[in-house]
């Protein structure tokens, strides 16, 4: 059997059912595996969009995504899509081709070392030397990607390892000296964590992305309602607690929601799930240590204490965990013990709802995204692009079912919600998927709207449109006294008509009304759909916590 | 926190790779390594790192966190200095003035229990096995002489048995 034959034999071990990738000289072995084999190859314009895709799958199915992409410039075009994958701690298996073993080092055509340069933003990478390595590399690196604290791993397959026969082994066992994915956690330490919880004054739940990863809804759910705790989440954690839960505040941070910053910035005691306190959700990692009595449960022993001193630790899988806690807590009644704290953060809440100013405008960002909410099933998955529409979508777009909203919250990296809600339709084809975008960076991997109309995968864009690159040009406004550099897009190019070039469906949105037909349109499409709305150039994102300073400093809309 | 020296000794998978991958944690997690000596352990399926560094006890938590959290590293520890045999070899080349600079190397040499080699009329060379504190502390006594070169393998430890 051939290294590329065992490659996707291997694959489908795993339960790959498609690949998003795009061919080239290095990987055309692989490629002419798809001729006689039944995983679905779906193909993009551009690398990193397949990344993206894979990430985005991976993210909702909570398995691996696939992407394949050839040597050279197809494998660093892939590169962001892996740091993406990496910040977010999100399963991926990329797959490159690399130039055959006897050329590596010697400036081959289309040659890049793919392994030393994507070290850094990878959970593991594999380069195989010989045919008969390939089926133990994808074993081990879908277990890689997918246990622990998941990530992308990549596998780079010189061409003549693709070619090459050898006799192929498929091993169910094997064992990676250096890996224990998951520690059991600590029953003493949970212990500790309820009794510091009992014994605070103002404590508060901040759950992080690491609540979704590890599906620990209905755990996070039922301490938060044992404790009687308000919860807030980090923005990566947002939708890990229905929104509409009278406990919810919403997200913290740089743009959170104002009630939540202001209920953490009270808090004395925070129980954090799955989180790495990134400074766009803390403000400052001093203030926020000194203040707070933390207790930190995560999968990776790692974050313990790099961001943040902790008083309590709880290493291990956070369902596991909170699981734990649930069974400590069975027959706990907190009573009144936290009826006056409650109290607070119920009338903070309803302050803020009733007094946070919102655009004037008929087309302005909370409206439109209340709107699409409104239209939205509950199970619809969203994702985002970054940028304004991205914090807006944090403060407006409450999400109902957990588990359901996704954004490139590490790594910041614009260009990727179009593609990964690409990904997302694959993994959950029943559900509407819809890519909350700004014009800026929609532009950056539009070209998947190829495709999303050939391969025929609806998703819905909804464009914020600004014409500008909204967030560059709101910092600009505020820090750098309305000197605009480089934000200004023009009326270009026409959202409509680009959409109707790919053959998806394009659509306007000037009115609250046509808005509403547009996303019923776009819902019942049975190709994508852009819709383009044009909102205030000059609308900002608030409340804002400017960088380095605490949570409760907010710029507040005057 | 106050910035101490540390000891770090790494068991790792013996394969291409990974003293790259241990060098780029430290570089992208803004560590510092103060010296790195590598080789193969007793099992060749192994090689031993010992790395030096310097930080305050909450950096070199994390540095052993995360060198702990590498796929290809088996065991990651902080050693206790006080409870480790760790040396350094250092090669100096010592110019010599006259016959008496000659002798007086020749003495300090003696006195750190350092080999002479490559005995020339205006240098010659002394093979120092020691702790780095002994060795900085011959190097400014060699000063005077003045040092033409050094070359230096980084530290090797081993914990004592029992501890």
């Amino acid at each position: 059997m051939t290294g590329a034959r065992a490659l996707m034999a291997a694959m489908e071990k795993e339960g790959v059912r498609q690949v998003f990738g795009l061919p080239g000289g290095a990987n055309l072995p692989m490629y002419d595996e798809f001729s006689r084999c039944d995983i679905r190859h779906i193909l993009v314009r551009h690398e990193q969009s397949a990344a993206h895709m894979a990430d985005g799958f991976g993210r909702v199915s909570r398995k691996p995504g696939v992407c394949f992409a050839t040597s050279g410039p197809g494998a660093t075009n892939i590169l962001t899509g892996i740091a993406t994958a990496q910040a977010d701690s999100a399963p991926m298996v990329a797959v490159t081709g690399q130039v055959p073993v006897a050329m590596i080092g010697r400036d081959a055509f289309q040659e890049s070392d793919i392994i030393g340069m994507a070290n850094p933003v990878v959970k593991y990478a594999f380069q195989p030397r010989t045919p008969s390595e390939v089926p133990g590399s994808v074993r081990k690196g879908f277990y890689i990607a997918e246990t622990g604290r998941p990530g992308p791993v990549l596998i780079d397959i010189p061409k003549d390892v693709q070619q090459d026969e050898a006799d192929m082994e498929f091993p169910d066992e094997f064992s990676i000296r250096g890996y224990h994915p998951w520690s059991d956690p600590d029953v003493a330490a949970v212990e500790r964590a309820i009794s510091t919880l009992l014994h605070a004054q103002r404590p508060i739940i901040l759950a992080g992305g690491g609540a979704i990863i590890s599906s620990a809804f209905a755990e996070l759910q039922a301490v938060a309602e044992a404790l009687m705790l308000p919860v807030v989440t980090t923005f990566k954690g947002k939708g890990s607690f229905p929104e509409n839960h009278p406990l919810s505040l919403g997200p913290i941070g740089m743009h959170g929601h104002a009630e939540a910053n202001k209920m953490m910035a009270e808090a004395d005691c925070v129980l954090a799930i799955g989180t790495r306190f990134s400074d766009r959700s803390v403000g400052t990692f001093e203030e926020f240590e000194r203040r707070l009595k933390i207790i930190h449960m995560d999968v990776d022993p790692a974050e313990i204490g790099k961001n943040q001193t902790t008083q309590i630790a709880v290493v291990g899988d956070v369902r596991a965990s909170l699981r734990i806690m649930v069974r400590l807590l069975s027959g706990t009644d907190v009573g009144e013990r936290r009826t006056p704290w409650l109290e607070h953060a119920k009338e903070t809440k309803s302050y803020w709802k009733e007094n946070l100013k919102t655009h004037p405008g008929e087309m302005g960002a909370a409206k439109i995204l209340r709107k699409l909410r409104q239209l939205l099933p509950a199970d619809s998955v969203v994702t985002t692009e970054v940028g304004q529409h991205q914090m807006w979508a944090s403060l407006f777009y409450d999400v109902i079912q957990p588990g359901t909203f996704f954004s490139s919250t590490g790594l910041g990296t614009m260009g990727w919600g179009f593609p990964a809600a690409i990904g997302a339709k694959v993994a959950r084809p029943g559900v509407p998927v819809v890519d909350i975008a700004g014009d800026g960076s929609f532009n950056m991997t539009e070209n998947s709207l190829a495709t999303a109309v050939l391969e025929d995968i609806p998703v819905i864009v909804l464009i914020m449109n600004n014409y500008s690159l909204g967030m560059v040009a709101q910092w600009q406004r505020t820090f750098y006294d309305r000197r605009m550099v480089g934000v200004d897009q023009g009326r270009c190019p026409d959202y409509v008509k680009l959409a109707e070039s790919y053959g998806a469906l394009g659509l306007r949105a000037q009115s609250m009304d046509e808005l509403e037909r547009a996303i019923k349109e776009a819902l019942s499409s049975e190709v994508a759909a852009v819709i383009d709305v044009p909102i205030d150039p000059e609308e900002d994102v608030l409340p804002f916590v400017a960088p380095g300073t605490p949570l409760k400093e907010m710029i507040l809309p005057s | 926190m106050t910035a101490k020296w540390s000891i770090l000794s790494i068991l790792a998978e013996n394969k291409p790779g990974i003293l790259f991958k241990v060098t780029h944690l430290f570089r992208s997690r803004n560590f510092n390594i103060e010296s790195i000596s590598v080789g193969v352990t007793e099992n060749p399926e192994y090689s031993r790192m010992t790395i030096t560094t310097v930080g305050d006890e909450r950096q070199v938590a994390q540095i052993v966190k995360q060198l702990d959290k590498m796929i290809d590293t088996v065991e990651v520890r902080q050693l206790d200095e006080h409870k480790t045999v760790y040396r350094e070899l250092c090669i100096f080349k010592i110019r010599l003035g006259d016959a008496e600079d000659s002798m007086e190397v020749n003495k300090l040499a003696g006195a750190y229990g350092a080999k002479v080699h490559d005995v020339r009329r205006d240098s010659m060379m002394v093979e120092l096995t020691a702790t780095p504190d002994q060795i900085r502390a011959f190097e400014e006594l060699a000063g005077r002489f003045g040092i033409l070169e050094v070359a230096r393998t980084g530290v090797a430890a081993l914990q004592r048995s029992g501890s």
